[in-house]
């Protein structure tokens, strides 16, 4: 009884269910590493003729220079030096990647949602446009990113464009997406019955873009950017690896399997999730003011 | 010209509609949702069009409004064609259901049709008020229609068909998913109002205490085709209360009304 009752206690709140999940997922990780580093060390063991005991291996396997799998407090230490006590301007700062990274995300993240949003009410007013856009739309995200994102790099580049532009347009390309799909749904999202009501006050195609289409499609828009926004990211990354990029995480990466500095590439990821969730956060707050200013429930 | 008056003889023709026909073309067969309508709706004539599911009785009212186009026959409405009726905003339509913008206040929905006929900020609130006092519904002009119990956003709904004073009202079975003791007070409200406005109702129910104690006019339909059966005029005080439905003449029309369904009924099968 009384271990339900505590167990109860941590369960109920919100910070007793994350606590137990995130020391589950560094307990895995930890036994990962030992498990992932340790043929290499048993190798070297045996070479040197070392008898070793098994917390022998666990210690020695967290602490490698280069490890397949590093260990949780490696990265921590990766991420504290790269993050904490590098300048901001030194190209050893992840700080300074990761503002590359951000704004190239940014810059493609609003150029898609443009893009979008110009794309649905094309596809919602112009029945030719619905019936010949989508198809291709579709299309286009069915081509590996990674495959496109070489080509649009080059292209523009040999057309003088280089620098935040072609990555801000690969974010473009995956961003516009899930805002068309989303923003077509909304737009087409009120009923008849609110459709004839504006058609009995003889209301004009602005009017019921402007009073009832497009406040009825804010919930699917805000759907759509946060998916939306999470991609811009993944893009501006997946941007920066092919040309050789001097700045942004995606070079970090990039570097860090070059010279087999596996925690410099665990740092990176890190980093870009923590931006990613820290950027869909945001939006989910956007979504709540406009929601409450719209007096729409949550 | 307009002027509302007792006696029927002087009252002007609101809705005139002559061997009217409608039919949909669907992928297997022609479904005749309305065949030969002849219908003539006085100005200030509260009209119900009474009979069961699929007669047509919604499509009638959509066709008055514009909503839906004839496949034959004349109709005119206020003098008009229906289509010019709807460009003048000659009619306010109440939905089935209360059709409130989710995301507008109370006020803030009364004034939609208010904005787009161009009435400027002050007079929108004016009216919104005065509306909203008519329904009993001062106090909630800053709620959103999810903070409201169906019959009050079926008021809101009235509240804002009144409120840019067309000529008349179109109403589709507005109480019909409220409950009875809801939907009872909402028809004495209703026939309050009417005697307030004077204005042209068309009401489309599928209650016969509910037709017989709001109307001037009932007019009786059967379905497959969608055909009027009877026209049964009434003759209940203005300001009659719910008393008149225990008097001998409330159900003498009621058995008439029934009559006429029951006839429609055998019609069709």
């Amino acid at each position: 009884m009384e271990v339900n009752r505590i167990l109860n206690m941590i369960m109920n709140g919100s910070v007793g269910p994350v606590v137990i999940l995130v020391s589950i997922i560094i307990m895995v990780w930890y036994a990962g590493a030992v498990y992932l580093n340790s043929s290499f060390l048993i190798d070297r063991y045996e070479k040197n003729n070392i008898d070793w005991s098994f917390s022998e291996l666990a210690s020695d396997s967290w602490s490698m220079e280069r490890p397949v799998l590093p260990s949780p407090h490696q990265i921590a230490k990766e991420l504290k030096k790269t993050i904490w006590d590098k300048k901001i301007t030194s190209p050893r700062s992840l700080v300074y990647h990761s503002g590359v990274t951000l704004s190239s995300a940014m810059v493609g993240f609003l150029m898609g949602t443009f893009l979008g949003i110009l794309l649905s009410v094309g596809i919602v007013y112009v029945a030719a446009l619905d019936r010949t856009l989508m198809p291709w739309i579709i299309a286009s995200q069915t081509i590996p990113i990674l495959a496109l994102a070489p080509m649009i790099v080059v292209v523009l580049g040999s057309m003088g464009i280089i620098g935040l532009v072609p990555k801000a347009m690969i974010s473009t390309y995956l961003c516009f997406f899930p805002v068309v799909v989303g923003m077509v749904k909304g737009l087409r999202s009120p009923s008849i019955i609110l459709v004839d009501l504006m058609n009995s006050y003889s209301a004009s195609k602005a009017e019921v873009f402007w009073k009832l289409r497009l406040p009825a499609s804010i919930p699917y828009l805000f759907a759509s950017l946060k998916v939306a926004i999470a991609l811009s990211v993944v893009g501006a990354i997946v941007a920066e690896l092919p040309a050789g990029a001097q700045g942004g995480l995606g070079a970090r990466l990039l570097s860090g399997s070059y010279y087999g500095q596996t925690s410099l590439i665990w740092a990176a990821l890190i980093t870009a999730s923590v931006i990613s969730a820290t950027l869909v956060t945001i939006v989910g707050r956007m979504e709540r003011a406009v929601n409450n200013r719209m007096g729409l429930q949550i | 010209m307009n002027e509302p008056t007792s006696s029927k003889s002087s009252m002007s023709i609101s809705i005139d509609i002559n061997n009217l026909c409608l039919t949909f073309e669907t992928q297997t067969e022609p479904v005749h949702a309305l065949s030969d309508i002849n219908l003539q709706v006085n100005s200030g004539d509260f009209v119900s069009l009474i009979g069961p599911s699929g007669c047509g009785k919604t499509t009638l009212l959509r066709v008055i409004a514009d909503l839906e186009k004839p496949t034959s026959g004349t109709i005119t409405v206020e003098g008009k064609s229906p289509h010019e009726a709807r460009l003048d905003r000659s009619y306010g339509y109440v939905f089935q259901t209360p059709a409130l913008l989710p995301w507008r206040n109370i006020e803030s929905n009364i004034h939609l049709p208010l904005e787009m006929s161009g009435y400027s900020k002050d007079e929108q609130k004016k009216l919104s008020q005065q509306y909203l006092s008519l329904v009993s519904l001062i106090g909630f002009e800053k709620k959103y229609p999810w903070q409201l119990s169906g019959g009050m956003q079926q008021r809101v709904s009235i509240a804002r068909a009144l409120s840019f004073n067309p000529d008349m009202l179109l109403m589709d079975e507005p109480f019909g998913a409220l409950d009875e003791i809801t939907r009872d007070r909402l028809n004495e409200e209703l026939l309050h109002l009417w005697e307030k406005t004077q204005k042209t109702v068309v009401f489309v129910t599928h209650s016969i205490p509910e037709a017989v104690f709001l109307s001037s006019k009932i007019v009786v339909m059967s379905a497959r085709p969608g055909k009027i059966i009877n026209v049964i005029d009434t003759n209940f005080p203005k300001d009659r209360t719910f008393d008149i439905r225990e008097s001998t003449e409330f159900l003498e029309v009621s058995q008439l009304v029934r009559e006429g369904l029951k006839e429609g009924h055998s019609d069709g099968s």
